[in-house]
């Protein structure tokens, strides 16, 4: 069976190789980079000068000596953790709809869902500079609103809450289509046992689907944390001077200042990061995988 | 020589031995059926003939050459998957050609042998129809018309009648039946339904845990069951732990604990004080008022705690005295003179002493 | 509940709604509706930047389409029927993971090891590596959904392993491939993270004019490419899902 093992080989060889040459390599280096020094006119040092290797951990001394790196990276997460919960919130009524109207309209209301995905990703952002903008109708209204109160008016454009919008605009459909998946297969009999057994609307949502819909919003969860977590591009657009997050950070050091170590070391610890969340999420849908 | 002969055949995946040393050989022309429950091996052995599995020892050989190492696009033989894998891409007529077009047929005459194929088995209005167009029944025909169209040595069907409903089944049976005896193609056929198995083959062979019990025609597989396996896995059967009190050649006294003695026919070489089971079919037990059957040779006393009606036959289950559960199976010739006994009655069970039999351990 | 939902498509629609409608304002600034014109059209198809912006788009997104188009089907078949343990991951792990990332470590590659200045080959060669996994995934998924004993019985017919894909294997998941090939041209038209840290400074994509606009001088001619490129991407993700349902459910991964 010789043969067979080469046919093996010529299949999954190439993309294989391709993700080694153009994937791992690349994080390898990067891990490697975090322990070198800059170079002099940006971008690194030599690895082997004056006869000796030049390594050193002062990118991550660097990293902890100033409490403002740890600071952008906990406001990070917590515009991912804000970002992921309204979303959750938007994208239940959606998916719950879909699983309730008739079979043949479901593939056409998910197609309504993803659609505005098609557009560039700059453009949904870009759209947001529009409504929030301060000469739009929108925030005429809003601010006549305020004013009326005797507050002075308010920016919503290059604020937090516009990156907040931005990012939660980008993300919905990431959790909508897992946790459809998920309500999709639902049992519908065991609504009905539920409403036997005495349980009102409520209860029965949270006693019977939002612990088996679980499973479906830590996925759509992991969906939208991650990628907002290394979002550069809402708050760049949409973001005040002092809305930076990590992205804009480790952007900054690779094509700004151009300290490509102490950006290797963003960029890892961002990654630990991103590893350890997907990491949770993987336990918590299996943990509670057991009762479904 | 035989068509197909495997040889101390053995395959074992981890712990598991699925196929355990098995040797048989099927004749050119049979309707040979590996009959067994899930897991026996029956698939495993059908697999490996087929050569998408290979054994672990053992041989394989076809018209007396050894095909182990010999790919399965190779193979002179042709298998019905039980989920008919037809091709969903291709047209009915397509889907026949296709071996003729791996055997590089020429096209006029692989236009005309699908041509017969379809009409011997009755799809010729469907040749251009594409598979999901078809009825489960309808796919079968054309997984069979395919298999044998390149009138391959040997047909392999695994469980093929296993999705289709009970009165399509029973048709479909007899296509089977018919088709074989008119192609001549040797089957090798694979189920776990023993009616099935009785209905169609020449021979059977009964498997259990990777290993071959009895391989024998269906009226011997059924009437002398070689053991417990087989007499219990085909069709019922009432048994009852037995011992051998004396032996004469022709007869058997039995002695069964708390019920007496039973005379039964010998059948191979016995020894007194042997253990073992005496088992006999429910339709050869009769069953009657107390003093009714005194000309039987096999007669006991017994309560009625239940009975089957079924429409054509009636199952009785009489208890008796030493707590035996015994079934008797009566048919309901004339519905108006049907015996009708009340769950509770006392009745008499008998058979004549040439009826069961003696099953060693 | 439904009121909720509805909401939800609303807010989903609004934002995209008003730029089409300003790419037809004839104002300079994003406020009021002035009247209908098609001036920032003709403005976009006569910025010579922009052109050669979209031709290069177009050129990167056919090469890496193509060639992730045949190593994501080659990948999807492999994850398939050999159950590797290694080639899911690598090949799926760039599409799940923040783009920068991605972008930023092919970025320290391209100069620091290979030497290459960056430009068309090293935005392509990005291109590529997320989109291979996009395809492998559904390619895999079409795969799962199919009768296994269809290749046995190929193969039990007298098809030699490379007779069963060429007739049977390929044929089955040609609709894949074709969802698996747009995909991959929308993804690459469109990306924008992994572009950005690639292309150095000699090169321009749709999606880094478009940004460059937004940050330099925001223009209704923005709104106009916008609008375009929306209906091209919209157009190509529509032909795909005809192909394979499966493409919408994979959008979002």
């Amino acid at each position: 069976m010789n043969k067979e093992k080469l046919t093996r080989w010529l299949v999954s060889g190439p993309p294989f190789l391709f993700m080694v040459v153009f994937f791992v390599l690349p994080a390898l280096i990067m891990v490697v980079a975090s322990f070198r020094f800059p170079g002099e006119h940006g971008g690194l040092a030599p690895m082997f000068e004056n006869s000796s290797w030049q390594f050193t951990l002062e990118t991550y001394q660097f990293f902890f000596s100033d409490f403002i790196y740890t600071e952008i990276f906990l406001k990070s997460f917590l515009i991912a953790g804000l970002t992921t919960v309204i979303c959750i919130a938007m994208a239940y009524p959606v998916a719950l709809l879909i699983t309730r109207v008739p079979k043949r309209f479901r593939d056409v209301m998910i197609l309504l869902v993803v659609l505005p995905f098609a557009s560039n990703f700059l453009i949904r952002v870009y759209a947001w500079m529009i409504i929030l903008g301060p000469q739009s109708a929108f925030s005429v209204a809003i601010n006549s609103v305020v004013t009326a109160f005797g507050f002075e008016p308010v920016p919503l454009l290059f604020s937090p809450f516009a990156v907040i919008v931005g990012m939660v605009y980008v993300h919905l459909p990431f959790m909508v289509l897992p946790l459809y998946t998920n309500l999709e297969k639902h049992d519908p009999i065991l609504l009905d046992a539920a409403q036997d057994l005495g349980a009102n609307a409520w209860r029965r949502f949270w006693k019977v689907t939002w612990p088996l819909s679980l499973p479906g919003v830590y996925a759509g969860s992991a969906l939208v944390f991650i990628p907002v977590l290394g979002m550069f591009a809402v708050p760049d657009i949409l973001g005040g001077t002092g809305d930076i997050l990590i992205g804009n950070l480790i952007k900054e050091q690779f094509l700004g200042t151009r300290d490509w170590p102490f950006g290797s070391t963003l960029s890892i610890m961002l990654t630990l990061a991103v590893l350890a969340i997907a990491a949770l999420a993987m336990r918590f849908s299996r943990k509670s995988l057991s009762y479904a | 020589m035989a068509l197909l002969e495997l040889r101390n055949l053995t395959r074992r995946f981890g712990n598991l031995t699925a196929v355990d040393n098995v040797s048989l050989s099927i004749e050119a022309g049979e309707f040979f059926t590996l009959l067994g429950p899930s897991g026996c091996g029956k698939t495993t052995i059908l697999r490996m003939i087929a050569g998408f599995d290979l054994p672990d020892a053992g041989e394989i050989l076809l018209d007396g050459k050894n095909i182990s190492d010999t790919p399965p696009e190779k193979r002179p033989l042709h298998t019905v998957f039980q989920s008919y894998a037809l091709f969903p891409h291709l047209s009915v007529a397509d889907n026949v050609a296709f071996p003729l077009k791996m055997s590089k047929v020429s096209a006029d005459e692989t236009r005309l042998r699908v041509q017969e194929m379809l009409d011997t088995v009755h799809l010729s209005d469907k040749a251009e129809a594409f598979p999901h167009e078809l009825s489960g029944g309808q796919k079968q025909r054309v997984a069979l018309a395919r298999g044998l169209v390149n009138k391959p040595r040997l047909l392999l069907l695994d469980e093929p009648l296993g999705a289709l409903d009970h009165k399509l089944r029973e048709e479909m049976q007899i296509e089977l039946i018919n088709l074989q005896r008119n192609v001549g193609v040797t089957f090798v056929f694979v189920t776990h339904s023993q009616p099935e198995a009785l209905a169609l083959s020449h021979r059977i062979a009964v498997m259990n845990e990777g290993r071959v019990e009895q391989m024998d025609s269906p009226p011997t597989i059924y009437s002398r069951p070689s053991n417990r396996f087989v007499a219990d896995f085909i069709g019922d059967i009432n048994m009852m732990n037995a011992q051998i009190d004396a032996f004469d050649g022709m007869q058997l006294r039995l002695s069964v604990a708390g019920l007496g003695a039973i005379v039964a026919p010998a059948r191979v070489e016995t020894k007194t004080g042997q253990a073992g089971a005496f088992a006999i079919r429910p339709e050869q037990v009769v069953i009657g008022a107390p003093d009714e059957h005194a000309e039987l040779a096999n007669r006991f006393s017994g309560t009625l705690r239940d009975f089957l009606y079924v429409g054509d036959v009636t199952t009785y289950k009489v208890e008796l005295a030493n707590g035996t559960i015994i079934q008797a199976l009566l048919p309901n010739a004339a519905p108006g003179k049907a015996r009708f006994f009340e769950v509770g009655d006392r009745v008499t069970v008998a058979w004549p002493a040439e009826s069961g039999m003696f099953l060693h351990e | 509940m439904w009121f909720a939902a509805l909401l939800v498509y609303l807010f989903l629609y609004l934002p995209l709604t008003v730029v089409v409608i300003y790419s037809f304002n004839d104002s300079r600034l994003n406020a009021e509706w002035v009247g209908f014109t098609w001036r920032w059209y003709e403005v976009l198809f006569q910025d010579e930047e922009m052109i050669q912006a979209a031709v290069n788009s177009i050129l990167i997104a056919l090469g890496a389409s193509l060639i992730a188009t045949m190593l994501g089907t080659m990948a999807g078949i492999a994850m398939h029927r050999y159950k590797l343990k290694a080639l899911p991951f690598l090949v799926i792990t760039p599409v799940a993971m923040p783009e920068i990332l991605l972008g930023v470590s092919l970025l320290l590659f391209f100069i620091q090891v290979l030497h290459l200045t960056l430009g068309l080959l090293s935005v392509l060669i990005a291109h590529i590596t997320f989109c291979v996994g996009f395809v492998a995934i559904v390619i895999r998924a079409r795969l799962a959904g199919m009768d296994e004993s269809i290749f046995e019985a190929a193969r039990d017919l007298g098809a030699t392993p490379w007779q069963t894909f060429r007739l049977v294997t390929l044929p089955l998941i040609m609709p894949a491939v074709i969802a698996g090939a747009l995909m991959s041209f929308t993804l690459s038209i469109d990306d924008f993270v992994i572009t950005f840290f690639t292309a150095g400074v000699g090169v321009s994509t749709l999606p880094l004019q478009i940004y460059s606009m937004i940050k330099i001088a925001v223009t209704p001619e923005v709104n106009a490419v916008s609008t375009l490129l929306m209906l091209l991407t919209l157009g190509m993700i529509l032909l795909a899902a005809r192909f394979d349902k499966t493409v919408l459910r994979g959008e979002t991964r």
